[in-house]
């Protein structure tokens, strides 16, 4: 079985992030770079399928972007994926371009599985696994909480506003991972020295025969400056006249 | 703009969300000298069709194959929808269930899509949205290239749409069932009853994080509280994580986002991730026993002090002690 894992290059959520004056993007120069959190996860559990599985199971990790997606899928190898392919592309893409480009790609590579993270925690999108599923014509699990294998298919648990979802899907299919789906593992040092001298293939989105058109044009990023009180109260009974006075609440 | 609302129901009226995402279609309607139409999906929907028929023209797809909410076949229906009667703008409220079917609408459909629109406007005449990135640290303003024009609003930043004094027509729209995608197959949904409302949906929200130590306190101080002010209760994912709360009490930048009149941490931290589903609540009130706590920096109240003592002092005032 071959299961494919997008990996996204997002910048490290515990920096602050801080928008470029003309107000054209973020300020990146400094700012640490990791696997979008969700692909990590979604890493981790191919590795889990892989081992668990009798099967042979192949874990390819793959991310569409400039020539420094190479460190995150340096990650990915350390962590134990067992190839990595940078697909080249220097322009900005969209949830839509991206899922164009997976789909080229899984066209060539022939995965049975595509996990891949619920959501990139930069844009907040959550459209990708979606998109790539609808055109490839094959069905999704998003959200997922548990991965089983079932005969020829998957029994996914689907975290929802309602509750948790049961769904079965037959394979090939799109699960995207949530963040109950496991805790990845962080990779020694010995893996990561072996994962330096892994080679990684490339191929150019051109030689994929995919023109990047965006559909989601970015016209420009502000910064949100917090309004609050931010009154401390000595007690319970200050705070209370405070929200029943001043606030007429409660 | 001709505008479609994919209505998310519960069997017996359209959600909350759903009204919101009516409120916003109506705004750009109007703004454009256009119109708007819902749809429904579903099986048995004749109580959710009288209801969604008081906010807009309805369009019903009833049928045994759509009972529940499985994303190939919504999205398949929904794209013949539109390719058929032929929208401008799709939209519905940023629930998991848009978001697990709306992209895939967005994939059948051209792929332009703008998801968690909390603010829209005209520049030149197009239909821009303003949107969060980073955990809400940002605002983004896109505009999509495409059409239609798909998109996911956070109810919180649109009011609900209130009842038309009279109702609008009904049309049927025909499933054709061979076609829809047989690939995946609906188990259950496990969802735990909760005599609460839901934090999305509550005017006062009182939230715990890992300053609560377990269920049993968390059902005391946290429950004891919200039941007494007729809220919600949500939590930090440090307590779903401990499998102290379920799933949906996550509020957060990949849980629910809330934005009430009033939201009461309860030994939060102030992680970005988790401020990033609060933050624009209308009132924030903030108990933390460390007054460094980043929680306070977004609070417009904050106390420092133990939730142990505080919480059930605070009880026992409501209870009138
Ligand atoms: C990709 C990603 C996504 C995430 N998504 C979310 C999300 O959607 N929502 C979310 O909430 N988090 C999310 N997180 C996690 C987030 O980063 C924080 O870890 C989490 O919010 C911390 O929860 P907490 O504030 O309850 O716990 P802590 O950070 O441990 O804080 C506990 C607080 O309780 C206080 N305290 C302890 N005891 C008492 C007491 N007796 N009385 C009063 N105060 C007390 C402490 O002073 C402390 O401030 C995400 C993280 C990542 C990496």
């Amino acid at each position: 079985m071959k299961v494919l894992i997008p990996i996204k290059r997002v910048p490290d959520t515990d920096q602050k992030i801080q928008v470029k004056p003309d107000g054209s993007g973020i300020v990146t120069d400094g700012l640490p770079f990791v696997i979008n959190p969700f692909d990590a996860i979604a890493v981790e559990e191919a590795l889990r399928i892989r081992e668990k599985s009798t099967d042979t199971v192949e874990v390819l990790a793959a991310s569409i972007g400039p020539e420094v997606c190479e460190q995150q899928l340096r990650t990915a190898l350390a962590m134990g994926a067992d190839n990595a392919t940078l697909i080249q592309c220097d322009a900005s893409l969209d949830p839509w371009n991206v899922a164009c480009v997976l789909r080229a790609f899984a066209g060539r590579y022939q995965p049975d599985l595509i996990l891949m993270g619920k959501q990139g925690v930069d844009d907040d999108l959550s459209q990708t696994g979606q998109m790539l599923a609808a055109l490839l014509d094959w069905p999704q699990a998003t959200f997922a909480s548990k991965i089983e294998f079932l005969g020829s298919g998957l029994r996914v648990t689907r975290e929802t506003d309602a509750g948790l979802e049961i769904v079965r899907v037959t394979l090939p299919a799109v699960v995207t991972a949530d963040l109950r789906l496991n805790e990845p593992r962080y990779a020694s040092m010995t893996s990561i020295m072996k994962a330096r001298k892994k080679t990684i293939e490339r191929i150019t989105t051109t030689e994929l025969g995919v023109t990047i058109e965006p559909r989601l044009q970015l016209l420009g990023l502000e910064a949100v400056p917090s309004r609050r009180k931010s009154v401390r109260v000595g007690s319970l009974d200050e705070l209370l006249v405070k929200l029943r006075a001043e606030e007429k609440l409660l | 703009m001709r505008a479609l609302i994919i209505c998310e129901h519960d069997g017996k009226g359209i959600r909350l969300g759903s009204r919101s995402a009516v409120a916003f279609a109506n705004a750009v309607a109007e703004e454009t000298r256009g119109s708007i139409e819902c749809v429904l999906l579903g099986h048995s929907l004749a109580a959710v069709t009288q209801d969604a028929s008081t906010y807009a023209p309805v369009l019903v797809a009833d049928h045994p194959a759509l009972e529940n909410p499985v994303a190939d076949r919504y999205a398949k229906v929904i794209a013949d929808v539109v390719r058929q009667r032929g929208y401008d703008l799709v939209v519905a409220a940023a629930t998991t269930f848009a978001k697990d079917i709306l992209p895939r609408a967005a994939g059948l459909l051209g792929g332009a899509m703008a998801s968690e629109v909390i603010g829209h406007e005209f520049r030149d005449g197009r239909l821009c949205f303003r949107r969060p990135l980073f955990a809400g640290a940002v605002v983004a303003t896109v505009a999509l290239n495409a059409k239609p024009q798909i998109v996911t609003i956070r109810p919180s930043a649109y009011p609900a749409a209130s009842a038309r004094p009279e109702r609008c027509g009904v049309t049927s729209f025909a499933v054709d069932e061979a076609a829809l995608p047989k690939k995946t197959e609906f188990e259950v949904l496990q969802s735990k009853l909760s005599n609460r409302p839901d934090v999305t949906e509550a005017r006062i929200v009182v939230s715990g994080g890992r300053g609560i130590k377990n269920s049993e306190d968390f059902e005391r101080l946290v429950g004891g509280l919200a039941d007494r002010l007729h809220a919600a209760t949500g939590s930090s994912r440090a307590l779903v994580d401990a499998g102290i709360t379920p799933n949906a009490f996550q509020v957060g930048q990949t849980g629910k986002v809330v934005a009430p009149d009033l939201y009461i941490a309860l030994g939060i931290s102030g992680a970005v991730q988790h401020l990033a589903g609060m933050k624009n609540s209308k009132t924030v009130v903030a108990i933390n026993s460390d007054p460094e706590a980043p929680i306070f920096e977004v609070a417009d109240y904050g106390l420092v002090g133990d939730v142990y003592e505080l919480v059930p002092q605070w009880i026992a005032r409501l209870n009138g002690k």
